[in-house]
C-alpha cells in the first residue's frame, strides 16, 4: 500500500490500479460496503420498528448480569469487557499487518496468535451472553422482559438482538477461521516466499470491520 | 496478479509505524469509557437527559467509527480514489437511517391515533407476577 506517489500522477490512464491497492484488497473493500450494507439494514430495520413501538426494554435492565456475579447489578459491564476485548485485538491485528509490512514473520505469527485469541475470548463471552439471556427465559420469539415503562413488550427485542448480535458473532466466528488459516499459512513461510504479506492485510480489514460492526451494534442495543 | 508485483514488493519508508496504532487504541477506549461514565451518571442521577445522551453516543460512535475506518483499516492513508470510492456509496447511509427512522415514527403515530384499542393496550400494566426486576426465568415469553 501507500508507496511515494509522484505528485501529478494520471490515476485513470491505464496500466496501473488507479485505486493504488491490489486488486484482492479492493475487491475485500467492496466485500466490505457490501457487508456494512447488510448490517446497516438489519440495524436500520432494529430502528425503524423501536421507533414505531410503544414501549421498549430498557437495556439496563435486561443486561446487567457478570459471570459468577450472581444477581448483582452490574449493567454494562460485562459488554463493556466484550468491547475492550474486541478493540484490543484489533490493535494486535493491526500490529500484526505493520509486522508484515516490515517482513517480519515472527512477529506475524505472535500477533496473529493474540488476535484469535481475542476473538475466541470475544465469541466466549458472547456465549456466555447468550446462555444467560436463554436461562432467563429469553429468546427468538420468547421476551420474559418488560418494557421500561412496566407494560408487556413484544418479542421484538430479543428477535432483533439474537439475530443481530447472531449475524456479528458468527461474522467473529468466520475471522477466527480465517485468521487461524493466515497463521498455518505464515508459519509454513507461505508470505515470506511470496515476498508480501498482502493476504494478512485483507483478513486485517476484514478483522477491523467486525470490530467496526461492534462499534455499533454496541450503541444500538446497550446504550440508546 | 500483474499488480501484485508493480505494488508492493519492494521497500519504502516505513510509514506503518506503532506509534498511531496505540494512540488510536487509547482513542477508542476513552471514548468507549466516556460513553460509559454518561450512562453511569444517567443511570444514578438521570442528569443528562435520555435525548441529549442519545445525541452524545451517536456522535461519539460516529467518531470510534472514523477512528478505526481511517487508522486501523488505514483508509486516510490511502490515495483519494479509493477514499472516495469507499465514502460516497456510505453517504447513502444518511438517507437510510432519516427515512427509515422517520417511517417508524410516522408508523407509530398514526397507528395510536386511529387504532385506539392498539393504542389503549399498549398503555395497560403487564401483570406484575414477579416485578421487573425479577429474572422472570418461569415466564415463557409474553404475547403481544
Amino acid at each position: 500500500m501507500a508507496h511515494s506517489v509522484p505528485a501529478g500522477q494520471k490515476w485513470w490512464s491505464g496500466g496501473k490500479s488507479p485505486f493504488n491497492v491490489e486488486y484482492g484488497k479492493l475487491m475485500m473493500w467492496y466485500f466490505l460496503m457490501s457487508d456494512a450494507f447488510t448490517f446497516g439494514a438489519f440495524l436500520i430495520s432494529y430502528g425503524s420498528i423501536r421507533f414505531a413501538t410503544n414501549g421498549w426494554p430498557d437495556p439496563n435492565e435486561v443486561f446487567r448480569a457478570f459471570p459468577l456475579m450472581g444477581d448483582t447489578h452490574l449493567p454494562l459491564v460485562f459488554v463493556s469487557l466484550m468491547t475492550f476485548i474486541l478493540i484490543a485485538s484489533s490493535v494486535t491485528m493491526v500490529l500484526a499487518v505493520a509486522a508484515g509490512h516490515n517482513n517480519d514473520q515472527k512477529k506475524v505469527t505472535t500477533y496473529m496468535i493474540w488476535t484469535i485469541l481475542g476473538g475466541i475470548a470475544f465469541l466466549s463471552c458472547q456465549a456466555w451472553e447468550w446462555t444467560h439471556l436463554h436461562s432467563e427465559g429469553a429468546w427468538w420469539g420468547r421476551n420474559p422482559f418488560l418494557n421500561s415503562d412496566g407494560t408487556a413488550a413484544t418479542t421484538n427485542f430479543t428477535n432483533y438482538f439474537f439475530t443481530i448480535t447472531g449475524f456479528h458473532g458468527f461474522h467473529v466466528f468466520s475471522g477466527v477461521i480465517i485468521n487461524i488459516i493466515m497463521l498455518i499459512k505464515n508459519i509454513r513461510g507461505d508470505f515470506a516466499k511470496r515476498g508480501h504479506y498482502l493476504m494478512i492485510e485483507k483478513a486485517g480489514l476484514y478483522w477491523h470491520f467486525v470490530d467496526l460492526v461492534w462499534v455499533f451494534v454496541f450503541t444500538c442495543f446497550y446504550l440508546l | 496478479m500483474e499488480n501484485v508485483h508493480s505494488i508492493d514488493t519492494g521497500h519504502h519508508e516505513p510509514e506503518f509505524s506503532t506509534k498511531p496504532i496505540i494512540r488510536t487504541f487509547w482513542i477508542l477506549l476513552g471514548i468507549t469509557l466516556v460513553e460509559l461514565v454518561l450512562a453511569t451518571i444517567h443511570l444514578k442521577t438521570g442528569f443528562p437527559p435520555k435525548l441529549v445522551l442519545n445525541g452524545i453516543y451517536l456522535i461519539l460512535t460516529c467518531a470510534k467509527a472514523f477512528y478505526i475506518i481511517a487508522e486501523f483499516m488505514h483508509l486516510r492513508h490511502e490515495i483519494k480514489n479509493l477514499i472516495m470510492t469507499i465514502a460516497v456509496p456510505a453517504t447513502l447511509f444518511i438517507w437510510f437511517i432519516i427515512s427509515f427512522l422517520w417511517d417508524g415514527a410516522s408508523y407509530k403515530e398514526l397507528r395510536n391515533r386511529y387504532d385506539r384499542h392498539h393504542y389503549e393496550m399498549s398503555k395497560e400494566k403487564a401483570p406484575a407476577a414477579e416485578g421487573e426486576h425479577e429474572p422472570a426465568a418461569k415466564k415463557p415469553g409474553v404475547p403481544e
